[in-house]
């Protein structure tokens, strides 16, 4: 395999690691979060120089330099490949902006320490392609909100009991996936708990109910930081789309276009910020693991795109609902605030976050869903129709949601309830990346299809060996990759 | 590429590049909280319409010297990918020209009486900043050469226009209204994507010349068959219903005059409310191939004209007055383009627009003029409001005349039997979801809907 030219993904998984044992030991939350902000951006630095060198090496997969996990473990544990290398700068920048914008007002509510924690295994997770090691991080990943909520004295029954399902599912699933082998046909002792499991994982509805119910009892920041990487899609993608037959495939479609649809509608009802923004996240996420299902080059590509806007709008989005709960507690969306005097770029960020996320033309998310919904058409014309429903239904809540926090009412308050420098900083940088991606679209679903087309060629769909690649089709860059991963688990179907 | 050609491509890119970029420099200084002087937005806004316009009647000129009809420019391949390309294509013909002198000169002059009508308003920079982004809409969408550059633009024109509608945010009302206008306006776009996806995938691209033939606007003929046609017409007849207030979504239009004045004039009187008749001109080739489509393009046309000049006789403000006879107006028009009306069609909206725009802005000075009407003729001029009817015994005329008051209850019907229905069977899951994560976890899972609300200022705040 070959090697980047730096340990990077040693590094980035190992950094908020170690930096999470030493400020968890800090009482003063004030240093912890000074230090926080330094490890998270360290970070953040790490994944993109990974992602750089990988994008320059241009080829399908990579491992670390030097070698040091197969020193000290016999094995290499961290890899990266097309898929993953955009997700891990992401990945860190949510966790690096997460910290930077904690107010004042929250800094003694939100462990540093455990967001740290956090960021190392989510970026272990992404940065593995060894379906235990993915499984082991993920497993370990439900740790920290668990200790949020036992630290707030909140009741973890719902947390639990979704959890434990799904750390089962997960565990016994693979375990009889890996027992069975590489034959052709798993059995569904092997594929019906993995389903389940991404599906708890990645919110899908009727099995949602954890991930309101955190956002709803945890900090903001961590309930955001749990859920915008979309780890579930990740499991889903690793782990279940190699073996999964069509008909597992197509059910889980179903499913993640209903709650597309339901959670949109749920989106409309909502009386808290939070929730709102839980069921947008909900029906967006739905969205990206309704193109996952599609296995065609398009809606492929059009769900990974989404995935990348997902994560930046949706994460830009929490922020900012974030900032406005540090300066007005919850957010109720029960009567007008009319908080847009006080707080204009607050509200301008929100407003643009929000319709980025619905893919607004000119928004990194427009060609995503363009591409989503032409993928969609392509396969199934009714699931086209109802992503469309889905779409229109986000646009008319995040407007409902805009309108309620930002206008109808004049607000009184004689403090300043602005944005701070660094908050400014924070969610500028987003709406940069938000922007320019929508302006200037190509080069990222560019690597968005490659990316597209060898995950699903190492997974065996023949729809990805229909269509040419785009070095044959323009006679140009792209190389035939030496280091094309063969299917880990199971033969072509 | 010859000379002139060279020019006739300068002027399209000045055309389009010109309000995106007034679009960004009003966009961005906000952003950096640096606020424009009003003087700045003013005379940046003045001098964008005024190139633009000047762009405009010179590549007008350059095609009548030349004969040329159509005049494509590529100006980019957005997205290349094997199976899917979306190519940012603007095309110049007999309809997009017109338009694009028509939004220049109105823009242009709604920017000059706006400067004095808005100064020292609160939301001024706002208001030019959203008025850029309906500008930039405009154009985008009349000179669109792709379904999907068509829909850019589309959505700016939407959502600049519930923004407005929603400018004066201190107050509830313009909140409702601009929701209203939003649901409806994303209700129809809703039916533009489909619209635009399914051509998409009929001819791996969305470029017009594909599917409406290379033939210039408006002798196009179209290669879908008359099925195709028909399903994908029926789609963008509905994206055009919802853009115009055609029935039955007319009960919008009455709602969107909270705006501005200004914005009024040229969303509701000119430029906007026609969108949707542009749409089907631009796809006319689509109703020459169905003749069922045609049928169903006059019926809804001749509906609406109906029924809003029934509804403009009952009216008591004078701008949902306008609003309404503006509507009858593109009713017509509508109706106009499904019988094959195309250049009646196109100079019909050009001539309203101009009148109407002039209406809505004279609108506020109304009282005044009517007095020194009077003055001038020396008599007193008739009413066009029709009264209520005075006599009880009239049953049917009361009736009547309720039923124009009420809109003809399109509105009543369309929240109360479409949209709340639905939010119900929501609310009703909702309650569900909490049942369920309040057994779950043996307490009250969403505690903080259930805590008293600060109702004080953010000072009193603990």
């Amino acid at each position: 395999m070959t090697e980047l030219h730096f340990p990077w993904l040693d590094a980035l998984v190992l950094m908020p690691l170690i930096a999470a044992v030493l400020v968890g030991q800090l009482h003063d939350a004030f240093v912890a979060r000074k230090w926080a902000i330094v490890a998270s951006g360290i970070t953040l630095l790490l994944a993109i120089c990974a992602w750089q060198d990988f994008g320059i090496m241009d080829r399908s997969q990579a491992d670390d330099a030097w070698h040091l996990s197969t020193m000290l473990f016999g094995r290499e544990l961290f890899a990266m490949d097309r898929l993953s290398a955009p997700l891990l700068p992401l990945t860190a920048l949510l966790y690096f902006l997460t910290a930077l914008t904690t107010q004042r007002t929250k800094i003694r509510r939100f462990s540093f320490g455990l967001m740290l924690l956090s960021e190392g295994l989510v970026l272990g997770t992404f940065a593995s392609l060894d379906p235990w090691m993915i499984i082991g991080l993920t497993i370990a990943g439900t740790v920290p909100p668990l200790l949020e909520l036992l630290g707030r004295k909140r009741s973890v029954r719902v947390y639990l009991t979704y959890q434990s399902v799904f750390i089962l599912c997960l565990f016994f699933g693979w375990m009889f996936a890996a027992a069975e082998g590489n034959v052709k046909v798993h059995t569904l002792w092997a594929i019906v708990p993995l389903l389940l499991a991404v599906l708890i994982r990645s919110g899908m509805a009727p099995v949602h109910g954890w991930l309101t119910d955190l956002f709803g009892n945890a900090t903001l920041g961590t309930a955001l930081l749990t859920a915008a990487p979309l780890p579930g899609m990740y499991l889903a993608v690793r782990l279940l789309l190699p073996i999964a037959p069509d008909w597992i495939l197509q059910s889980m479609g179903l499913v993640s276009l209903f709650t597309a649809v339901y959670a949109a509608g749920m989106s409309l009802v909502q009386r808290e910020a939070r929730r709102f923004f839980c069921y947008l996240f909900l029906s967006h996420s739905a969205m990206v693991l309704v193109g996952l299902e599609m296995v065609t080059p398009i809606g492929v590509t059009g769900a990974l795109c989404l995935w990348l806007s997902v994560g930046l709008s949706l994460g830009g989005l929490g922020l900012v609902i974030r900032a406005v709960e540090a300066r007005c507690g919850r957010v109720h969306l029960d009567d007008y605030l009319g908080l847009y005097e006080h707080m204009p770029l607050v509200a301008v960020c929100f407003f643009l976050m929000a319709i980025g996320s619905v893919g607004f033309p000119g928004t990194l998310g427009f060609v995503g869903a363009e591409l989503l919904i032409d993928g969609a058409v392509e396969a199934y014309p009714s699931i086209g129709a109802a992503v469309i429903v889905a779409a229109t239904l986000n646009g008319i809540a995040i407007m409902r949601a805009y309108f309620l926090i930002f206008t109808g009412k004049r607000h009184s308050t004689t403090v300043n309830l602005n944005m701070l420098m660094r908050e400014r900083i924070a969610i500028l940088t987003l709406v940069v990346l938000i922007l320019g991606g929508g302006i200037w679209p190509q080069p990222g679903v560019l690597l968005r299809h490659q990316a597209a087309r060898e995950l699903l060629e190492r997974t065996g769909h023949p729809a990805a060996l229909t269509t040419p690649a785009y070095s044959h089709a323009h006679g140009e860059g792209h190389q035939a990759d030496p280091d094309a991963m063969p299917n880990r688990d199971a033969p072509p179907q | 590429m010859s000379m002139l050609d060279w020019w006739m491509q300068v002027l399209g890119i000045i055309i389009v590049v010109g309000p995106f970029l007034l679009l960004v420099g009003l966009g961005i200084p906000p952003l950096l909280s640096v606020k424009l002087s009003e003087r700045a937005v003013s005379r940046s806004v003045q001098f964008v319409t005024s190139v633009g316009l000047l762009a405009g009647l010179g590549l007008l000129g350059l095609m009548l010297s030349t004969g040329k009809r159509h005049v494509p420019i590529v100006l980019a391949h957005w997205v290349d990918i094997p199976d899917y390309h979306m190519l940012l294509k603007i095309e110049f013909d007999r309809l997009s020209v017109p338009f694009v002198i028509l939004t220049f000169l109105l823009c242009g002059t709604i920017s000059a009486f706006s400067a004095k009508y808005m100064h020292r308003e609160g939301g001024f920079n706002r208001f030019h900043m959203l008025y850029a982004l309906f500008l930039t809409g405009m154009i985008v969408t009349s000179v669109s050469g792709t379904i999907e550059t068509l829909f850019a633009g589309w959505e700016m024109v939407g959502l600049s226009s519930a923004l407005l509608v929603a400018f004066y945010q201190e107050r509830p009302a313009p909140m409702r209204n601009g929701l209203h206008v939003w649901v409806v306006y994303r209700v129809s776009d809703a039916a533009l994507l489909l619209a635009s996806i399914w051509l998409h995938h009929l001819r791996g691209h969305g470029n017009f010349d594909a599917f409406l033939g290379a033939t210039p606007w408006p002798d196009g003929k179209t290669i879908l068959s008359s099925w195709d046609a028909l399903f994908v017409g029926v789609l963008l007849l509905a994206a055009a219903i919802g853009k115009s207030a055609l029935v039955p979504t007319s009960g919008w239009l009455p709602r969107a005059m909270e705006g501005p004045t200004p914005s009024s004039a040229v969303f509701y009187g000119a430029l906007s409310v026609h969108l949707g008749a542009f749409l089907l001109l631009r796809v006319s080739p689509l109703l020459d191939q169905s003749l069922l489509l045609s049928a169903l393009v006059v019926v809804v046309g001749l509906t609406t004209a109906i029924f809003a000049a029934l509804f403009t006789r009952v009216q008591t403000d004078i701008k949902c007055a306008l609003s309404f006879a503006s509507l009858t107006q593109v009713g017509l028009i509508v109706a106009e383009i499904g019988l094959g009306f195309r250049y009646l069609a196109l100079i019909h909206i050009l001539g309203h627009g101009c009148v109407r725009t002039l209406q809505f802005v004279r609108a506020p000075t109304l009282l005044l003029d009517h007095r020194r009407l009077e003055d001038a003729l020396g008599t007193r001029l008739g009413s066009q409001y029709a009264p209520p009817p005075e006599e009880a015994a009239d049953s049917f005329r009361s009736r009547f005349y309720r039923w124009a008051m009420e809109r003809g209850y399109l509105d009543a019907f369309l929240v109360e039997r479409c949209v709340r229905p639905i939010l119900a069977i929501f609310v009703f899951c909702d309650s569900l979801e909490r049942r369920w994560t309040d057994w779950l976890s043996g307490t009250r899972s969403r505690r903080t809907e259930y805590l008293q609300r600060h109702t004080g200022t953010a000072d009193d705040l603990p």
